[in-house]
């Protein structure tokens, strides 16, 4: 699913990333843990395709990271959940979601694979309330954005989920429902891959961990993948 | 409709739909627009036959001035919150991105056009002798605009510099827009004894390579 060897990446011109071996199967979930500036969101854009590897190899669900068309094609299949929410303030929360549903390829129709009924269901699963629906994005709370943020990812069905912080700015109930999330997805056959400060709470979920210092991954405990 | 075409409206219906609700356009760069053609009314001494022979240079002065604000916050918009990271994510072909933000900017930009020769034809007392001209000529000297406006926006963001910059990088670029299409509105409003279709033919030309040019490089732009 994910077959980092050598891996360098740049942020500007700095090295964010200095030689890191990474595997991860499908099915898994891993935490990945390190200081500030470790390289943990760097890892992640790396895998999600929007960092290019400068040296070394990335494979991500079977495309060479190394190729521009390639790391096109893994974005289309990837769930990056960033630091920010991703909403335009003067749309909708319905409208927000419908746009980035839209813009993954999916059918403006009504059937079951539709924007609507997936945009539906995720509401659902995130348990946004009705009432925000139509609200404007601009006056939901830093909880409730980062609950839509989540639901925009769900109604993409990825097949690798990569979530930097995901419990940051929520309510213990937002918590629980990202934990059911990532337990429901690695159900689902798919990977997760967690970038979390949060250790007592995120190694619940997953038995490996990995961790990162200046760029390198120095423990890469239970699963064996890291080095 | 094709997926590409479908895609570039998702994006303009967007940016309009967004516009619409904001109403930046209408409460700040439309009155912008129009202060900006009665202060050349002042600096002129609102003498009339003075102010219709420089009417068309005046009036595109403003009309770029106003859609650098225009373009300024179409730019912007991909700039919070993470949406320039999610646009990445989302397998929207940067072509069709391109597409999609120069058309809502074009109907901006032809709106502000609109509400300009209406302020031509009040405060400055000009007659259309062309109307047909007036209309194809501002048209086209729109999507130049829009084009050139779309692709220095994402430059200007993907470079990271100061919005300030932007009209340093934009407005040498649309100096032969600015003359084209305002020998073609000579022309129309019978300021100039010139040959207005021919200065629309060179707008559409420029406006052509414009397009191509920003859909070709826009896809770097928003990769890099």
């Amino acid at each position: 699913m994910v077959e980092l060897r050598a891996a360098v990446a740049l942020l500007g011109r700095f090295p964010a990333l200095s030689g890191v071996d990474l595997s991860v199967d499908a099915g898994e979930t891993v935490l990945v843990r390190g200081p500030n500036g470790a390289g943990k969101t760097t890892l992640l854009r790396l895998c999600a395709g929007l960092v290019r590897p400068e040296s070394g190899s990335a494979t991500v669900l079977g495309h060479d990271l190394g190729d521009g068309a390639d790391r096109r094609a893994v974005r289309r299949r990837v769930a990056l959940l960033g630091h920010g929410a991703a909403l335009y303030d003067d749309l909708t929360v319905g409208e927000n979601l419908r746009f980035w549903a839209r813009a993954a390829g999916l059918s403006s129709g009504s059937g079951p694979d539709g924007v609507d009924q997936r945009v539906a269901g995720a509401l659902d699963r995130l348990a946004v309330p009705e009432r925000l629906v139509d609200q404007r994005a601009a006056v939901l709370s830093q909880g409730q954005r980062r609950r839509v943020a989540l639901a925009a990812l769900v109604v993409r069905r990825p097949d690798l989920w990569l979530m930097d912080e995901p419990h940051a700015g929520l309510d213990q109930a937002g918590r629980d429902v990202v934990d059911g999330l990532v337990a429901e997805a690695v159900a689902a056959g798919g990977t997760v891959v967690v970038s979390s400060h949060e250790l007592e709470r995120v190694a619940a979920l997953s038995p490996r961990v990995v961790t990162l210092a200046g760029g390198r991954v120095v423990d890469g405990r239970a699963g064996g993948g890291a080095t | 409709m094709g997926p590409f075409l479908r895609d570039a409206w998702l994006v303009a219906e967007r940016d309009l739909r967004i516009e619409a609700r904001s109403r930046v356009v209408l409460h700040q760069v439309v009155p912008f627009s129009v202060l900006v053609l009665v202060l050349f009314g002042f600096a002129l001494d609102a003498d009339h036959r003075t102010l219709r022979t420089f009417a068309p240079g005046l009036f595109w002065v403003a009309v770029l001035l106003s859609a650098l604000l225009a373009v300024q916050r179409s730019a912007a918009l991909d700039r919070a919150d993470g949406t320039d990271t999610a646009l990445r994510m989302s397998g929207l072909s940067p072509v069709a991105l391109f597409l999609g933000r120069a058309t809502a900017v074009f109907v901006q930009v032809v709106a502000l056009q609109v509400v300009l020769v209406g302020g031509l034809l009040v405060l400055y007392d000009v007659a259309v002798e062309d109307p047909l001209l007036l209309v194809v000529a501002g048209l086209v000297a729109g999507v130049a605009v829009a084009a050139a406006g779309t692709l220095y926006g994402a430059l200007a963001s993907g470079l990271g510099v100061r919005e300030t910059l932007l009209p340093i990088l934009l407005l040498p670029v649309l100096a032969p827009v600015l003359i084209g299409a305002t020998r073609a509105f000579d022309d129309a409003l019978g300021a100039a004894a010139v040959d207005g279709w021919s200065w629309t033919g060179l707008l559409a030309v420029a406006a052509l390579v414009l397009t191509v040019v920003g859909a070709s490089a826009h896809g770097a732009l928003v990769e890099d």
